[in-house]
């Protein structure tokens, strides 16, 4: 690890290696679909591009509790109303279709509403006491969700909406296969270098951001509040806006998985998956931003691996399936989770000031 | 009147088992202040023990009485849960005591998620029985009926939280348990074992989990792997409402919550006007915590607390 560290240093300090080192990532990232779908066929296409959307709602999410500070277990609830923002105006609920350059914004903007009119009422209440409204907030929503086909059917209740539109560009229906310079780009392969794409916008924003004024007072707000009033800094509107930004990136993300998979239902937006969210940051390293995104595609798509290994190594090993494989996958969930924290308290990566905290702190 | 009556009845009974929970959560919450996802399914653990035990004798040994079968069972329940909770303490929380605030809270629910698991596997998918031991022909008072299980959650509930209170204020282990979480430092210094009172304090509230679990099975006649989960997030909710880390505030939080529930699930299609119904019944327990935590940040009975990072 020593050793490494130290060539990735010396690396580091040479430009040509560094612009190097981007273009073979570049490059990796441009090739993955096709790898992954020549390697272990096209679900793990759809796989990776859920661990995209994933690794936005994690940086969503970031920017609330990395960042702010603020312990945020509703955070789902944005994703909701991204979600059913874009599925109730381009499906056949209402019959509406409108294209995604104009429901993106739309659906941003109500998450952001979503955002703020969770943040007015809460901004005065502290830790623990914040984290079980946004619990409160965020079952609210999925159990309106649920019940909202009565008397006037919105929602569609539990079954949820079908048939929502998907991204078409310049005429281009993403779900379709299409062929450019001899090579097929399937619907999850298109969708994809979209979600890859604006998953690097929102990199670049959070960590522009990190660096900001208003980050920098996200990150004052975390360490102490009543020093961050004490050298001006309005906490009442800065915690606002990182509930607004977290919340939009939730409701942008929430779309996204909705015209993918082109159904919603509330069953998505259960409470497990605040927590599951909330996990990947925590995992990779609260206030991280390379480390959320490890944490976010780690936990999206190790899941998926323990549970297509599963069965087979069972049979190796004791001639049947003893353990059904979804079980067996959230227990071994739930025990990396504990082993994860055990061994490495400040996450898998760690930004290197906290490290540095932690580390004092202890001796 | 009667159906009043009855929607109050129906509260207490559930509002003693989430009273009893919210213990568990609070008393931890009060020394360590760690949010123990985990106690919702030692709760579920504690109903699926007894289940077991109660099958096992119910079967063979037909001719014990029922009383000893159940009085068998709650010891088996009670003391599987204590060492499980001391277990989860010792290896999933103690290590992390000096860590950043958000690791203990996963290990938290990385243990709920594996406990959920295991408890899936042993006792299967399937919602099991919880066999009936008591007559279940109601006694009717003023218009509204109460079965004799139902009697016996609100005074088993009661006489065991008049016995926690009575443990925590009068005697030494609960002088010992206030100050390790006045201070956990200072209280080291005047010769307080701090690593004994905190596992003491997870072990009893698994206790009370522990019959509280059995309690509500029994009340359902039905346990299920899962449903810790919801039970344990509602109680959680109470001790919140009521102050989390102050005992007094969980009963009161946890009776509230079940009057709420069963109130407004009664009265939430007619006050509507049949625009919302009785699915509705979760929205009004967490719309009533958001009010009262607008109003009273620190919950009901809660101190003002300093201020954490």
């Amino acid at each position: 690890m020593k050793t490494l560290h130290r060539w990735v240093t010396l690396l580091k300090k040479d430009r040509r290696a560094v612009w190097v080192g981007y273009v073979l990532i570049g490059t990796g990232l441009a090739l993955l679909p096709f790898l992954v779908d020549g390697g272990f066929g096209r679900t793990w296409v759809r796989i990776i591009d859920f661990a995209l959307i994933y690794a936005m709602l994690a940086l969503g999410l970031n920017i609330v509790v990395g960042f702010a500070g603020l312990l945020d277990l509703g955070y789902i609830a944005f994703y909701a109303v991204g979600a059913y923002t874009w599925a109730l105006l381009a499906s056949p609920q209402f019959g509406l279709h409108l294209p995604f350059w104009m429901i993106l914004p739309i659906g941003a903007g109500v998450a952001a509403l979503f955002g703020v009119m969770l943040g007015t009422p809460t901004l005065r209440l502290r830790g623990d006491y914040l984290a079980i409204v946004t619990l409160g907030f965020g079952e609210i929503i999925r159990i309106f969700l649920n019940n909202l086909d009565h008397p006037v059917n919105i929602t569609n209740g539990p079954v949820g909406i079908n048939r929502i539109d998907p991204i078409s560009i310049a005429g281009m229906d993403l779900t379709r296969t299409h062929e450019f310079l001899g090579l097929q780009f399937s619907g999850a392969h298109l969708y994809y270098y979209v979600l890859l794409a604006l998953v690097m916008l929102t990199i670049f924003i959070c960590v522009r951001l990190e660096d900001s004024r208003v980050g920098r007072a996200w990150i004052a707000i975390r360490e102490d509040e009543v020093a961050a009033q004490s050298m001006g800094i309005n906490t009442r509107n800065v915690k606002l806006l990182a509930f607004a930004m977290g919340a939009t990136f939730g409701g942008v993300a929430g779309g996204l998985f909705a015209s993918f998979q082109g159904f919603v239902s509330p069953e998505s937006f259960i409470l497990l998956e605040s927590i599951m969210v909330l996990c990947m940051v925590v995992l990779g390293g609260m206030g991280h931003v390379s480390g959320v995104v490890v944490g976010a595609v780690l936990l999206a798509v190790l899941p998926e691996v323990l549970r297509s290994t599963a069965s087979p190594v069972q049979e190796q090993l004791f001639g049947k399936v003893l353990v059904d494989p979804e079980s067996l996958r959230m227990l071994l969930f739930g025990l990396a989770l504990i082993l994860v924290m055990l061994l490495r308290p400040t996450g898998l990566w760690p930004s290197p000031i906290r490290k540095r905290e932690f580390a004092r702190e202890q001796g | 009147m009667d159906i009043f009556l009855q929607q109050i009845l129906n509260g207490l009974v559930l509002g003693s088992v989430y009273a009893l929970v919210a213990l568990g959560y609070t008393m931890v919450y009060g020394i360590l202040g760690l949010i123990n996802f985990a106690h919702g399914e030692v709760v579920m653990i504690g109903a699926m023990i007894a289940l077991t035990v109660m099958t096992l004798l119910i079967g063979p040994a037909a001719g014990l009485p029922p009383a000893l079968i159940v009085a068998l069972a709650i010891a088996a329940a009670i003391a599987v849960c204590m060492a499980l909770a001391y277990t989860i303490e010792r290896v999933a929380y103690r290590p992390l005591r000096n860590a950043p605030r958000l690791a203990p809270l996963i290990t938290a629910i990385g243990m709920s998620i594996l406990l959920q698991n295991v408890a899936m596997i042993i006792w299967g998918r399937q919602y099991k029985t919880f066999p009936q031991l008591f007559p279940s022909e109601p006694h009717v008072i003023a218009g509204a009926s109460i079965t004799d299980l139902q009697i016996i959650i609100i005074v088993v509930s009661a006489g065991l939280m008049a016995g926690l209170l009575l443990l925590v204020n009068f005697t030494r282990l609960g002088r010992a348990m206030r100050a390790t979480s006045e201070n956990k430092t200072i209280a080291g210094l005047m010769g307080v074992n701090v690593n004994k009172i905190i596992s003491a304090t997870f072990v009893i509230g698994a206790a009370l989990g522990a019959v509280a679990g059995v309690l509500v099975a029994a009340n359902y006649s039905i346990a299920h792997y899962s449903m810790g989960f919801m039970l344990g997030l509602k109680a959680f909710t109470a001790a919140v409402l009521g102050g989390i880390g102050n005992l007094g505030g969980a009963v009161l939080g946890g009776l509230l919550l079940g009057l709420i529930e069963s109130i407004g699930a009664g009265y939430i299609g007619d006050l509507t006007g049949g625009f919302l119904g009785s699915h509705y019944q979760d929205v009004f327990a967490f719309v009533v915590l958001i009010l009262v935590l607008v109003f009273r940040p620190t919950g009901i009975m809660g101190e003002r607390v300093g201020e954490r990072a």
